[in-house]
């Protein structure tokens, strides 16, 4: 039983994910698994079936869930996104900055490095998925 | 130039304090080096043959005296009292200890250096006109623009994963001085008809293995357009690029295989999503940056006459220097070419003296070049003897700026762990053979790459003679190219017939010069000859 560690609150989803064909075929459940060449703008018609989206990282240097992540919020799903594969603590400021708001590793991350990590940076110079001012806004209050 | 205010400071330090982190976790051995491999890419520090390399970025090749002088203490206390000018504007230290590393890279924030994203699959260190803000054949300062760009593509959270290098490159005139369509990425400032600043826009070029020239993707993208665009670009090649090929996974790749025009057909789309999305940065924003790149303040009145009675003097000025902007200032040009050495190297002691001749007469700026020169960009002409003097007391004073012996060359075998040849002793015996001053001028503009391997990192597509080093049996072997630039018509050289030995390379580029010489008309460089005449004629004088 792979460990999830979970950056939003409320229960976290009991559907089991299917393929992104699978549940575009014909599904009742409301759980998705992203693979790394999967086009994510399929579901984009169907985000509101969807409680939880699992992308994977077959390589960790493997950067295309990013995109997929990113996306997916700006399509305006507000479910839960959970990476999944080779995910190290190192990636998850960005994981986290796109959208991402758990965590399903092949190896278990250490709960106080991910804060760590999380806290390391004080600013950010760009928007993406999370909200956060980048600094050329807060240079300009 | 640009200076960084608490927010720039804090992500820097920030950077040192995790890379610190890892260092001491690869070295407490709670990492493998192949974890620990992609980690320390990002900041610029490689394996190489007999030690650590470090790359340390010099954002559009803008540095200041201080920044210098942290340079030369960096090659005294860390290294061997040297440093090494790259062909993408940065510098390198080719002996660093690992656990030197963190306190490197704290010694670089206390100058506002760092070595951010300067290798692995990242977005690199943006280059531009080395003669930014001096030129006078520029329409403005291209430089706030590469700012804003650094800065928007630091820790990007989308794009710091992504198949492979992606090389930025940013102009502001129509002579191309920094090989701009032999980037991933390359934008050149222009104005159109309604006088409204905007770039062209050009994708998919790179050198490597499989060599192609950028082409336009936009003729005009309005100048607040630009994140929304670099985004477009960086999403369309990030989701679809290959990933089961290293060698595959450039944006070119992608291109070529899409075809220009669903390329940009996709990026346009894109585009438009990430305009009508909004998100984008604030014209105060980049008026505040512009406002680091106001011309310096120039004096008035000064004449334009340099006194050339010093033969030794006029025969490097008039090769050294350029034209400037402003009236009785010059671009004075700094060949880390002498013969018999090592292509961009430079030593502590030597950068000492051009950090002291850029704070004395060049308002405290200097540039680090493509062709791995060095550059005081504004300088008094009533000064050039005194600057001249000084370099020349510290073996820095080579008037051979686009000429035979101003060649590029990669490190090669002799520190490069995926080199097949060494570049190196091959560029000082090219240099040698041209060493003779006279000659080198009666041939005029000449650019000679020299790479060690297919990786390319000394730009042999782009050499008017370029050379390639490849392995043939376990013996090393040069190839020919010819036809070569990164000017304004780039054009991407042609291999010429079989390869050579070392000594053989160096007669067969001799036997070009001298097919060059017979055959050019009134004012061709050897390239216009060779476009002109094409590969025919050479190949005959070569291997006839
Ligand atoms: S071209 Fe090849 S040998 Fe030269 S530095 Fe690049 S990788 Fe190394």
């Amino acid at each position: 039983m792979v460990e999830v560690l979970r950056l939003r609150d409320g229960p976290a989803s009991e559907a089991e994910p299917v393929s992104l064909d699978s549940f575009l075929d014909d599904s009742d459940g409301g759980a998705v698994r992203i693979e790394a060449g999967d086009d994510v703008e399929r579901l984009f018609p169907v985000l509101d079936r969807l409680q939880l989206v699992e992308i994977d990282f077959p390589r960790f240097r493997d950067g295309r869930g990013f995109s997929s992540a990113r996306m997916l919020r700006e399509a305006g799903y507000r479910g839960e996104v959970r990476a999944t594969g080779d995910v190290l603590v190192d990636l998850v400021w960005f994981m986290q900055r796109c959208g991402f708001d758990s965590f399903a590793p092949d190896v278990p991350l250490n709960p106080a490095e991910v804060e760590a990590a999380l806290a390391r940076y004080p600013h950010v110079y760009q928007p993406a998925a999370d909200g956060r001012v980048p600094v050329w806004a807060l240079r300009h209050g | 130039m640009y200076r960084y205010d608490q927010y720039d400071q804090a992500m820097v330090d920030a950077r040192v304090a995790e890379f610190r982190d890892q260092v001491s976790r690869r070295l407490a051995g709670r990492m493998t080096d192949d974890q620990f491999k992609p980690l320390r890419l990002k900041n610029g520090l490689y394996l190489q043959l007999h030690a650590y390399m470090l790359r340390v970025a010099i954002p559009y090749g803008t540095l200041n005296s201080r920044q210098m002088r942290k340079l030369a203490q960096i090659a005294r206390t860390y290294d061997r009292g040297y440093g090494h000018f790259t062909t993408r504007q940065n510098i390198q230290y080719n002996w660093i200890r690992l656990e030197d590393a963190p306190d490197i890279l704290g010694d670089l924030a206390k100058v506002e250096m760092h070595d951010i994203q300067t290798s692995g699959e990242s977005i690199r260190n943006i280059s531009a006109d080395q003669f930014a803000g001096a030129a006078a054949d520029e329409i403005m300062d291209p430089r706030p623009w590469c700012e804003l760009i650094r800065q928007m593509t630091s820790f990007m959270p989308e794009f710091s994963y992504l198949p492979r290098k992606f090389k930025i490159a940013v102009i502001a005139s129509k002579a191309d001085r920094a090989a701009l369509r032999w980037h991933d990425f390359a934008l050149r400032i222009v104005r159109n008809d309604a006088g409204e600043t905007g770039f062209e826009v050009f994708a998919g070029g790179g050198m490597g293995r499989t060599p192609f020239i950028a082409f336009r993707i936009r003729e005009f993208l309005p100048t607040n357009e630009i994140f929304a665009y670099l985004q477009a670009v960086l999403r369309v090649w990030n989701r679809h690029a290959r990933r089961d090929n290293i060698h595959k996974q450039r944006m070119k790749i992608l291109v070529h295989e899409l075809g220009e025009k669903e390329f940009a057909r996709q990026v346009e789309a894109e585009h438009a999503g990430f305009l009508a999305r909004g998100a984008n940065f604030p014209q105060a924003e980049y008026d505040r940056i512009a406002e680091f790149f106001a011309p310096p303040p120039f004096e008035q009145g000064l004449n334009d006459d340099i006194d050339l009675a010093d033969p030794e003097f006029a025969a490097w000025a008039e090769r050294q220097v350029v034209a400037h902007k402003a009236p009785g200032y010059a671009i004075a040009n700094i060949s880390l070419k002498p013969v018999g050495g090592i292509p961009g190297d430079i030593s502590a002691e030597q950068m000492d003296v051009v950090a002291d001749l850029a704070e004395r007469y060049s308002f405290d700026e200097l540039r680090a070049t493509h062709s791995q020169n060095l550059v005081l960009p504004h300088v008094r002409k009533a000064d050039l003897p005194a600057i001249w003097r000084a370099l020349r007391d510290c073996g820095l004073a080579d008037a051979n700026l686009d000429l035979a012996t101003d060649l590029i060359a990669c490190p090669g075998l002799d520190y490069c762990s995926l080199a097949n040849a060494r570049s190196i002793p091959v560029a000082q015996k090219i240099a040698a053979r041209f060493a003779d001053a006279e000659r080198q001028a009666r041939i005029g503009e000449l650019k000679i790459k020299i790479s060690g391997c297919i990786n390319a990192c000394g730009h042999h597509h782009a050499g008017n003679i370029g050379i390639l080093g490849v392995d043939r049996k376990g013996i090393e072997n040069y190839q020919l190219l010819l036809g070569g630039s990164g000017d304004a018509e780039t054009s991407q050289a042609r291999i010429a017939g079989p390869g050579f030995d070392e000594d053989g390379i160096v007669d067969a580029v001799e036997k070009a010069t001298e097919l060059y010489l017979r055959q050019r008309e009134d004012g061709e460089r050897f390239i216009d000859t060779y476009r002109r005449i094409g590969m025919e004629p050479f190949k005959e004088a070569i291997y006839g």
